[in-house]
């Protein structure tokens, strides 16, 4: 089967993003499916950056080992990655700047000579990489335009002198029989199934990894047709997300465990208001500072249990940009349907990370919440067979909708009657069984690769992608809940029959998934746990797979 | 007038002799007149924090949030971000909006979002049952004090005239008529009005008898001029032999955050799902 990978390596400041972005967008015409993890340090300048682009007939959710090109703009890119190569790989890079074992092309020399900018060599070098594997220049000159605006013809110009300082192509990608799909990070596939589900304001502060959500919608606020907002910190953003649901605005807020943590009294007052939020929270290696533009799935019982009381909430956790975009839309329904808080929790590799995107778009759409009939008087906290309330917005005729963070009375009013305050925890308790039923008949839980495979992988969140390869390559299953809460123990126990040896694979040290299964009756046979910051590469799963299996 | 019934069921559990009940009749009063003159009381929403001033809510029958301690501005905030057409008014304390939330109330002025916050300032938290708070004066003695405060306490008026805020007035609640004709003004003012509202606790910390002694309502300031604004601002400092000046300290009309931000966009009432296809697609 064919299947590329790539390395473009630099300093910060070098644009090996963009750089990324359009080999990734080339491959991607040429009908592969793409997955490109984005390497960088949390600094602006210096340092080392680098893009890791695989491309395949297979869908591809994580990097290999052994790659087949290695473009560098510093010697430290060839050096570091150039032990990465596979015998039959090449390395290019830059011979304005040093010497390597390679190809060596002036990238410097070519940008000065057509009068761009030091950052432009990153073109040239994605015109030279083309060339030396046989993609066309209409192919290259079609995606430099469609993704660079910016003085677009001396960026052109700059990627064909590129394209033709290498004369002989030493590879041939050959276009693919198959459709062409588009490129969506994690972070905007998120955005865009809030969007679908009627996402009006989102508000966040800046934090890594999660930050490309804010980027992304106030880029695309007219079309999108809604607001964003970053205010002073995250506890302004989510408390002014619930007054904006209070008033009945879809609202979403997004940041990564550290932000999230100065959110959690919004997870409470949710709760005890009934006011539906959505949370984004988008992992990376802690515990506090930690490593901001790495990845880990160490935050799972931190957003289960954020907030003081007894809270019924959704969490989700998407494993590639597909799920996303639609458990990101169902988290925002549901949110309203049931007035609980609904989490989407996502991780650096999922939210930055480019991926081939499959949906159509129209999957996911707004769906109407339980809303007042008008009759009588109005109760913002009537007791309900179901729990659910039905909801009425300020500036209502003849209605005043009181919400509030004490407990209370049907009207809204602060008790502290022992009948009342149980009986108003019971109401709200009781929307979990029925969010519980209306869960039952979705795919909470994804079941991939062998079905009578006696070996199960079971992993969450953009882990999968390494599974669901590995599965494929081993003939073994995978299970991925895709609901954490409420936990859909009876859909996984289906999913472990004729299983007799259940491997958990998790990007954390303390496996987060295996604790949360053996709550349900449910323990695992061996875990295999990574927490350096970095996914599993499939080759890496592979190996450790194999390992434990022979 | 018009016979709405303003009061809920909710019993009053203030203290005898509190100056909430002076908040309370004056907006209550503020109400009716606002009524009077066509604004319809379904497009009112009062928030409020935590601490006694918070129960407010509780005691008025239009729409609210009872919120949490010193988030009642970002509360509000989204209130109006969601819907224009909504006239908000928070209630906070001052330990509440001084101390708990205080970057919430800067960074709303700062804004110029077009909210009113009416700041209950008793120099003291009373439902904790007495601690110093930040307007609390030097050497004040509460529970977490009982050596004195040794801290300075802070001058809200200076505060926001210096974060930017559109409408700063400071009233008395023992001065009910002021009160209710600077309320009336804080809340039709176009972008952020606040008011410090002097409020004494009978029960923590009495001091009805320097405010009747001490206050008095400008008649010689002119509410455009900055400068003027922050010397009136500067003759009480907290100390207890000066006089305290009540009215309107500083106005000015400025575009309002929440209409630049929205852009004429109402979230609150849209119901549009975007077509996703003319951002996600494919290379061709």
């Amino acid at each position: 089967m064919p299947d590329y990978s790539f390395i473009l390596a630099g300093k910060a400041g070098d644009g090996i993003r963009q750089a990324g972005a359009l080999l990734a967008h080339l491959l991607a015409r040429l009908n592969y499916r793409i997955y490109f993890w984005d390497d960088y340090p949390s600094l602006i300048r210096g340092g080392h950056n680098f893009s890791m682009i695989r491309a395949s007939d297979y869908p591809v959710q994580t990097f290999a080992d052994e790659v087949d090109v290695v473009l560098a703009l510093d010697e430290f890119g060839a050096q570091e990655h150039g032990r990465r190569l596979k015998s039959s790989g090449y390395l290019l890079y830059d011979s304005d700047g040093f010497k390597a074992e390679g190809i060596g092309i002036g990238l410097g020399s070519i940008v000065k000579r057509l009068g761009g900018k030091p950052v432009m060599r990153n073109v040239a070098a994605v015109g030279a990489i083309s060339a030396l594997v046989g993609i066309s220049w209409e192919n290259v000159e079609s995606v430099v335009q469609g993704l660079i605006r910016r003085d677009a013809d001396l960026n052109l110009r700059i990627a064909r002198a590129g394209f033709e300082q290498v004369t002989e192509a030493r590879m041939k990608v050959e276009r693919l029989d198959d459709q062409p799909l588009p490129l969506l990070q994690g972070n905007e596939a998120i955005a865009l199934g809030a969007a679908r589900a009627g996402l009006k304001l989102y508000i966040a502060y800046p934090m890594t990894p999660a930050s490309g959500i804010l980027h992304f919608l106030a880029r695309y606020e007219d079309e999108l047709g809604l607001v964003t907002y970053h205010p002073e910190n995250e506890i302004a953003a989510v408390i002014t997300a619930i007054g904006g649901a209070y008033a009945g605005a879809r609202t979403m807020v997004g940041s990564s465990g550290g932000g999230f943590a100065l959110m959690t009294e919004g997870v409470s007052l949710c709760a005890q208001s009934e006011t539906p939020v959505v949370f984004v929270v988008s992992q990376r290696p802690g515990p506090s500072t930690g490593v901001p533009t790495y990845t880990m799935q160490g935050d799972l019982h931190f957003v289960l249990n954020s907030g003081q009381g007894d809270i019924v909430r959704l969490v989700v956790a998407p494993g590639d940009p597909d799920e996303a975009f639609v458990w990101t839309a169902h988290a925002m329904n549901l949110a309203w349907k049931y007035q609980i808080s609904a989490f989407v929790l996502t991780d650096k590799n999922l939210s930055e990370s480019t991926y081939s995107f499959m949906s159509r778009g129209d999957e996911v759409g707004w769906e109407e919440p339980k809303l007042w009939n008008g009759q009588g008087e109005y109760k913002r906290y009537l007791m309900t067979e179901d729990g659910v309330s039905p909801l009425a917005f300020p500036g209502t005729k003849n209605v005043t909708v009181k919400a509030t963070s004490y407990e209370h009375d049907e009207s809204g009013i602060t008790t502290e009657e022992p009948d009342r305050i149980r009986a108003m925890q019971a109401k709200r308790l009781k929307k979990r069984g029925y969010l519980v039923r209306e869960l039952s008949s979705m795919e909470t839980v994804k079941v991939h690769g062998k079905r009578d495979a006696r070996v199960a992988l079971v992993c969450w969140g953009s882990t999968k992608g390494a599974c669901f390869e590995v599965a494929d390559r081993l003939d073994l299953k995978v299970i991925q809940p895709v609901v954490l809460e409420p936990f859909p123990a009876q859909m996984v126990k289906e999913a472990l029959e004729g299983v007799s040896r259940i491997i958990g694979v998790e990007v954390n040290s303390t496996g987060a998934l295996c604790r949360l299964m053996s709550c349900h009756g449910i323990s695992v046979d061996e875990q295999l746990l990574k927490y350096d910051g970095r996914p599993f590469s499939v080759d890496e799963l592979l190996r450790s797979v194999s390992q434990v299996i022979s | 007038m018009r016979e709405v019934k303003l009061e809920t069921y909710a019993e009053n559990t203030w203290c005898k002799g509190c100056g909430n009940f002076g908040i309370l009749s004056a907006f209550t009063q503020v109400l009716k007149e606002l009524q009077d003159q066509g604004l319809p009381l379904e497009s009112i929403v009062i928030a409020s924090g935590i601490g006694c001033h918070a129960k407010i809510v509780d005691y008025i029958n239009v729409n609210s949030f009872y919120s949490i301690h010193g988030r009642v501005p970002p509360t509000i905030t989204g209130i109006k971000l969601a819907n224009p057409n909504l006239t908000v008014i928070g209630f906070a304390g001052d330990g509440d909006a001084y101390g708990e939330g205080i970057s919430h109330l800067l960074m709303s002025a700062k804004r110029n979002i077009d909210i009113t916050m009416v700041i209950h300032n008793n120099q003291v938290y009373g439902l904790t049952t007495g601690q110093f708070t930040p307007t609390s004066p030097l050497g004040f003695t509460g529970r977490s004090t009982p050596r004195g405060s040794i801290e300075e306490p802070i001058n809200p008026l200076e505060i926001m005239l210096a974060s930017g805020a559109t409408f700063v007035a400071r009233c008395y609640s023992g001065k009910l008529d002021h009160l209710v004709e600077v309320m009336k003004q804080a809340i039709t003012h176009k972008g952020f009005a606040f008011i410090d509202v002097l409020q004494p606790c009978f029960t923590f910390f009495n001091t009805y008898k320097l405010y009747n002694q001490a206050t008095y309502v400008m008649d010689d300031h002119d509410p455009s001029d900055l400068e003027s604004a922050y010397r009136r601002a500067r003759e009480w400092q907290g100390q207890a032999e000066a006089k305290i000046p009540l009215g309107v300290f500083y106005k000015v009309i400025k575009p309002t955050f929440d209409e630049k931000l929205r852009r004429g966009k109402a979230p609150a009432h849209d119901k549009g799902v975007p077509d996703i296809a003319s951002i996600v697609k494919p290379q061709r």
